[in-house]
C-alpha cells in the first residue's frame, strides 16, 4: 500500500513539474501576439522579423541595464480568439513585462481588457484611434492616428481644389477604422463623400467597381484607403480605364511591395506615411534621421527584403519598452506603465513620441510625412 | 445509468487536471481548458450529424458565429436611441433589458444576457429548420457546397455589418451570469468555477447524444446512413431525422458560441471564417467518424495545443498534416488505431463503389 | 447606364468568369475521371503564378511559364501519385478531407518558401497603365490574354477528349470504369493523368492571370471556392456547363456592383447560387441522373 501511495506522488510529482513553467527570473520577458501567418501576414510578417532582430542586437548590447531580453512570440495568424488565449498566457504564465501588439485592431479591442485586468502595458502595432481613445491606463499604440492622416489627406485635397471624392477602403479593421474618420472629418474641410464603397482584402479584380465610380462625373478623387494588397489592383484599374483622377492612399500604402504591385500606375499616388520610407532623404539634422537609416540598412542586410512602415510600428513599441524600462529602473509592469506615460521626445521609427496619461499615442500630425511615388520609389510630395 | 457509466471516469479526469493544476500553481492551463471545451461541444454536435446521420456540414461556423454573434450584440449595443420603440419598452417591462453606464459614463440599455442567449440560440435553432429542409435534400457535393455557401453568406454578413463590428468583431462582451453564483466570465478569480462549468456542459450534451444515439432516433439514423431506401421501406421519415440532427447540431454549435463569446468577452469574424468550418469537419473525421468519444477527444487535444500557440507559424500547416496522416491511414479515425476495432455503425459508400452503380 | 459603362462591366465580368470557369474546369476533369472534388485546385493555380515569378529571374517570360507548367504538372503527378493512387476504394468524404489537407499544406510550404508578400508577372503586352479601347470602354490588354488563353484551353482540351486515344481512355475511365478495365485500360493511369492535365491547365490560368490578380501563397482557396461553386452550378463534371456557369457568375458579379453595396457581393452571389441548388439540385446545366451515381 505504501508503495503505491509513494508511486503516486512521485507521479504527480513528475507531472507537476512537467507543467511547472521554466524559471528564468534574470531575463526581461517581453511578449509578442502578431499575425505573423494568416490573412493579414503582411502586417505581422515583417514586425515579427523587426522584433526577432531588435531582441538580437540589443542582447548583443549586453541586454538592458545587463539583463539579456527573451522574446516570447505568439503567432495569432489574426484570429481574435487565438490573441485572447495567447494574451492570458503571456500574463498569467509566462509572467512577461509588457505586450507588442497585436497587429490588427479586432484583435487588440478584444484583449484591451484583459490587458487591463491583468495590470500588463499592451503596445499595439494596429491604427484603429478607438484603441487609445478612450485611454485605458494599460493600453498603448505606435502608428499615428487615422484622423491625422486622413487631415494630413485633407489638407492637399484643399490645395488641390478638389471638394468632391470617391471614398474606397477594404474590409479589414483598417478600412472601417479609416472610413469612419473619412467620413466624419470631411465637412470640416468643406469635402463631399459622393461615393463611399468596400472591397475584400481577397479581392483579384476590382474593375467593375471603379467602372461605377468613374461613371459618377462628380467625382473628383479617389482615397483608396486600405492595408492590404487589393490596394494596388484599384489603383491599377483606374489607370487602365484610362482615368487620370487624382488617387489619395492611406499610411497603410507604406510597403513597396503595393508599389511594385501597382506598377506605373502607382505613379503619383499622394499619402502620408512615415518617414521610414525616405529615410535617406531626409535632411541630415533630422533627429530621427540616424535610427532610421540604421534601422533600415539592418533589416535589409538581414532579411533581404525592404523594409516597411508596419514593422517600423513593431520597432516604435520596442524601443519605447526599453526606454520605459531603463526609465522605471524596474520590471515591475505598473511601474513600467507608469515610465511609459513619462517618455518625452523619444525619436524612432514613425515619428517622436510624447506620452502623457491623457495620450498613449505620443504622436501629432507631424509624424506625418506626405509622399508621393516616382519611378517607383517613395519620395517627398511635393515632389522635387 | 449504465449508459453514463463511462462518463465516471472521463468526469474523474477532469477533476483530476483541476487538481493537479491547483497543486502545481499552473491553473493558467484551465484557461485554454475552458475555451477547448466549448469548442468541443460543437464538434460533438456536428460528430452526430456527420457521423450518424451521414450529413457533412462545411458551415457548421456560421451557426457557432449566429450563437455568438447575436448574444454578443444584443448584449453591448445600446438600445438607447429607440428607448421609446414599443419593442423596446416591451421588452423593458419584461425583465430583458439591462441598463448600465458605458465606459464614457454614458447611459446604456442592453438586452440582459439570459435573454439574449435564449434569442441567440432559437435563432440558429430557427436558420437550421429553414435551410436544412432544402440544404437536406442535396446529395455529396451539392451538400458540401450548400452547406459551404451558408456559411459564406454568414461570414460575409458580419464582415459587412455594422451591427456586428464588421472586420473588428465585438468587444466588450459582458460576463454572462447563469444564476446566482454562477457567471461565465474569463476572470481569473472564476477561472475554476468556469472550467468546471464548460465541462460539465460539454459532459452533459455528450451524455445526451450518447442516450440519443441508442434510442429510436439513433437507430433511425444509423438505418438511414446505411441505406436510405431501406430505410424509407421500413416506413422511417427520413427527411424528419436528418433535420432533427441537423437542428440539434446547430443547437449545439450556438450555445458553444454563446457562452465561448461570453467566456473570451467579444468575437471576431475568424470564428464565422470557411477555415474554421473545413477545421471542425477535419476534427471530427480524425476522431473517427460516428466515435463521440474520439471525436471530443480530439476536439480537445487539437484546440488545446493550437490555443496554446504550440506549433507556432506551423499551426495550420500541423494541422493539415494530421488530417492527411489520419485520413490516410486510419480512415476511421485516431482511436481505431489504439482499439484496433472497425466500426459497425458506418459504412460509408466508396468512389468506386458509387460509380459501378 | 450608359454604353460606356455596360461595355466597362461586361468586360469586368467576363475577367472574372472566365478565371473562375478556368478553375472550374480543373474541378471537373479530376471529378470525371475520378469522382473525387479536388479541394488543391486553386493551390495550383497559386503555384503556377509563383514558379514563374521565381524563374522570371534566370530566363524570359515565356520559358518562364512553359516551365513553370511543366513544373506544376509534375507535382500535380506527385500529388496523386503519393496520397491517392495507393489508396483502395476511398470514400468521398475521406477524399474530400486528404485534399483539403493537401490544399492547406501546400499553402504552408509556399508561405515558408516565398514569404507572405504579393508577387507579380509583368504585363505580356505593355504594362499596368497601358489600355485599348473598346466601344468606349477601356481594358488592359491584359485582360484578352486571360480570356483568350481560358478560351484556347477549353477548345485544346475538347479537342483532346473528343479526337485524341488519350483523351477518349478518360472519358471510358469516366462511363464506367470497370468496363475500362475489360478493355485493357489502366485507370490508375488515367487518374495520375487526370491530375497532371488539371495542375497544368491551374498552372497556366495562374501565369495568365498573375499581372491582373498578382500572386500569393493564399489565393487558392478564394478561387477554389469560386471555381467550386462554378462547377457546381454548371453541372459537376460538365465542362461546358461550367464556362457558362463561371461566366454568368462573373458577369452578375460586375453588375451587382450598381445595384449593391460591394461588400454584400458574394454574399448575394452563394445566395442566388443556394437557391438555384434548391430548385433544380444538380445545378442549371447539371442531370440528376449523372449526379446520382456520384452521391455519396
Amino acid at each position: 500500500m505504501k508503495g503505491i501511495v509513494s508511486k503516486v506522488v512521485m507521479g504527480a510529482a513528475a507531472l507537476g513539474l512537467m507543467l511547472a513553467p521554466p524559471a528564468w527570473a534574470e531575463n526581461i520577458k517581453v511578449g509578442a501576439i502578431l499575425a505573423v501567418t494568416g490573412p493579414m501576414s503582411f502586417l505581422g510578417g515583417p514586425e515579427a522579423r523587426t522584433l526577432e532582430m531588435l531582441v538580437a542586437e540589443t542582447n548583443a548590447r549586453g541586454g538592458i541595464d545587463g539583463k539579456p531580453v527573451e522574446l516570447i512570440l505568439k503567432d495569432s495568424t489574426g484570429n481574435p480568439e487565438k490573441a485572447v488565449s495567447f494574451a492570458k498566457q503571456l500574463i498569467e504564465e509566462d509572467k512577461v513585462v509588457a505586450i507588442i501588439g497585436p497587429s490588427s485592431s479586432g484583435e487588440t479591442m478584444q484583449i484591451k481588457k484583459i490587458a487591463e485586468d491583468g495590470k500588463t502595458p499592451l503596445l499595439s502595432c494596429a491604427a484603429a484611434e478607438v484603441i487609445v481613445d478612450p485611454v485605458a491606463s494599460y493600453v498603448f499604440k505606435t502608428p499615428q492616428k487615422d484622423s491625422d492622416a486622413v487631415r494630413s489627406i485633407y489638407q492637399e485635397m484643399k490645395k488641390l481644389g478638389l471638394t468632391n471624392m470617391a471614398v474606397l477602403v477594404d474590409n479589414t479593421g483598417f478600412g472601417k477604422a479609416g472610413q469612419e474618420q473619412l467620413v466624419k472629418i470631411a465637412p470640416e474641410f468643406n469635402i463631399k463623400v459622393v461615393e463611399n464603397e468596400v472591397y475584400d482584402k481577397a479581392a483579384n479584380d476590382l474593375s467593375a467597381v471603379v467602372a461605377k465610380i468613374k461613371a459618377n462625373k462628380e467625382v473628383q478623387a479617389v482615397v483608396n484607403w486600405s492595408v492590404v494588397p487589393a490596394q494596388s489592383i484599384v489603383a491599377k484599374n483606374i489607370r487602365q480605364m484610362g482615368w487620370d483622377v487624382p488617387i489619395f492612399q492611406s499610411h497603410g500604402f507604406g510597403n513597396i511591395k503595393f508599389v511594385e504591385a501597382a506598377g506605373a500606375a502607382a505613379d503619383g499616388i499622394i499619402f502620408p506615411a512615415s518617414r521610414l520610407l525616405i529615410a535617406s532623404d531626409l535632411p541630415d539634422g533630422h533627429p530621427q534621421k540616424a535610427l532610421l537609416v540604421k534601422y533600415k540598412k539592418d533589416y535589409e542586410d538581414k532579411y533581404k527584403e525592404n523594409v516597411s512602415a508596419f514593422g517600423g510600428y513593431a520597432y516604435d513599441a520596442f524601443i519605447i519598452f526599453e526606454a520605459a524600462v531603463k526609465k522605471a529602473g524596474s520590471l515591475d509592469r505598473d511601474k513600467v506603465r507608469a515610465a511609459i506615460e513619462q517618455l518625452k521626445g523619444l525619436p524612432s521609427a514613425t515619428g517622436i513620441f510624447t506620452f502623457s496619461e491623457k495620450d498613449h499615442n505620443g504622436l501629432t500630425i507631424d509624424a506625418f510625412q506626405m509622399m508621393t511615388v516616382k519611378g517607383g520609389k517613395f519620395v517627398a510630395y511635393p515632389a522635387k | 445509468m449504465k449508459r453514463i457509466l463511462p462518463i465516471l471516469p472521463l468526469l474523474a479526469v477532469v477533476v483530476l487536471v483541476q487538481l493537479v493544476t491547483a497543486w502545481t500553481g499552473t491553473q493558467y492551463y484551465l484557461t485554454q481548458m475552458t475555451m477547448a471545451a466549448y469548442y468541443s461541444l460543437l464538434i460533438i454536435g456536428l460528430c452526430v450529424l456527420m457521423g450518424y446521420a451521414g450529413q457533412i456540414s462545411l458551415g457548421h461556423a456560421g451557426f457557432f458565429a449566429i450563437g455568438g454573434y447575436l448574444s454578443a450584440a444584443l448584449t453591448t449595443r445600446s438600445l438607447v436611441p429607440f428607448k421609446e420603440a414599443a419593442l423596446v419598452r416591451l421588452l423593458d417591462n419584461c425583465g430583458m433589458l439591462h441598463a448600465g453606464k458605458d465606459l464614457y459614463g454614458g447611459e446604456l440599455l442592453v438586452v440582459t444576457p439570459w435573454a439574449a442567449a435564449v434569442f441567440a440560440v432559437l435563432v440558429a435553432a430557427l436558420i437550421a429548420v429553414a435551410i436544412g429542409i432544402p440544404v437536406l435534400k442535396l446529395k455529396g457535393h451539392y451538400l458540401a457546397m450548400a452547406t459551404l455557401g451558408f456559411g459564406i453568406i454568414i461570414y460575409r454578413l458580419v464582415l459587412a455589418t455594422p451591427w456586428f463590428g464588421e472586420a473588428d468583431g465585438i468587444s466588450g462582451v459582458p460576463p454572462f451570469q447563469l444564476f446566482s453564483g454562477v457567471t461565465v466570465s474569463g476572470e481569473t478569480s472564476v477561472r475554476i468555477l468556469n472550467y468546471y462549468l464548460a465541462w460539465g456542459v460539454l459532459l452533459c450534451g455528450l451524455v445526451l447524444l450518447i442516450n440519443l444515439m441508442q434510442s429510436r432516433i439513433g437507430r433511425a439514423l444509423r438505418a438511414i446512413h446505411g441505406s436510405e431506401e431501406a430505410a424509407d421501406a421500413m416506413g422511417v421519415n427520413i427527411a424528419r431525422f436528418k433535420l432533427q440532427t441537423f437542428v440539434l447540431s446547430a443547437v449545439f454549435a450556438a450555445i458553444a458560441g454563446v457562452l465561448l463569446t461570453h467566456y473570451n468577452g467579444g468575437i471576431g469574424p475568424s470564428e464565422a471564417g470557411v477555415m474554421k468550418s473545413v477545421r471542425y469537419v477535419a476534427i471530427v473525421a480524425v476522431g473517427g467518424m460516428a466515435h463521440l468519444w474520439g471525436a471530443m477527444f480530439m476536439g480537445v487535444l487539437l484546440n488545446f495545443l493550437s490555443l496554446r500557440g504550440v506549433f507556432g507559424s506551423y499551426d495550420d500547416a500541423v494541422f493539415g498534416l494530421i488530417l492527411i496522416v489520419i485520413m490516410l491511414f486510419a480512415p476511421d479515425g485516431i482511436l481505431s488505431l489504439i482499439t484496433g476495432r472497425k466500426k459497425q455503425a458506418v459504412t460509408v459508400p466508396t468512389v468506386q463503389q458509387d460509380r459501378e452503380v | 447606364m450608359s454604353t460606356e459603362l455596360f461595355v466597362q462591366y461586361l468586360f469586368a465580368g467576363i475577367t472574372y468568369g472566365s478565371i473562375y470557369a478556368i478553375v472550374a474546369i480543373g474541378f471537373n476533369i479530376i471529378y470525371n475521371t475520378t469522382g473525387i472534388i479536388n479541394f488543391a485546385q486553386g493551390e495550383f493555380v497559386m503555384l503556377g503564378g509563383m514558379i514563374a515569378i521565381t524563374l522570371l529571374s534566370f530566363m524570359p517570360l515565356p520559358a518562364a511559364i512553359a516551365l513553370a507548367v511543366i513544373i506544376t504538372m509534375i507535382i500535380g503527378a506527385l500529388i496523386e501519385i503519393i496520397f491517392i493512387r495507393w489508396l483502395k476504394n476511398p470514400s468521398v468524404l475521406r477524399m474530400i478531407i486528404i485534399t483539403i489537407g493537401l490544399s492547406i499544406l501546400t499553402r504552408e510550404a509556399a508561405v515558408h518558401i516565398w514569404g507572405e508578400n504579393i508577387r507579380a508577372l509583368p504585363y505580356f503586352v505593355g504594362n499596368e497603365i497601358t489600355t485599348i479601347g473598346i466601344m468606349g470602354a477601356r481594358i488592359s490588354p491584359q485582360v484578352l490574354w486571360v480570356v483568350g488563353v481560358c478560351g484556347v484551353m477549353v477548345a485544346v482540351l475538347h479537342l483532346f477528349f473528343r479526337a485524341t486515344s488519350v483523351g477518349r481512355e478518360m472519358r471510358a475511365c469516366a462511363a464506367n470504369r470497370l468496363a475500362t478495365i475489360l478493355c485493357g485500360i489502366n485507370p490508375r493511369n488515367m487518374v495520375t493523368f487526370s491530375f497532371v492535365l488539371s495542375a497544368g491547365m491551374g498552372a497556366l490560368a495562374g501565369c495568365v492571370m498573375s499581372p491582373i490578380t498578382y500572386s500569393q501563397y493564399d489565393m487558392g482557396t478564394g478561387l477554389a471556392i469560386k471555381g467550386f461553386t462554378v462547377a457546381i452550378l454548371g453541372g459537376l463534371g460538365n465542362s461546358g456547363g461550367a464556362v457558362a456557369a463561371g461566366l454568368l457568375l462573373g458577369v452578375i458579379e460586375a453588375f451587382s456592383v450598381s445595384v449593391v453595396p460591394l461588400a454584400f457581393q458574394d454574399a448575394i452571389a452563394i445566395a442566388i447560387l443556394l437557391l438555384i441548388l434548391f430548385v433544380k439540385p444538380h445545378g442549371i446545366f447539371g442531370s440528376g441522373e449523372a449526379a446520382r451515381l456520384k452521391a455519396f
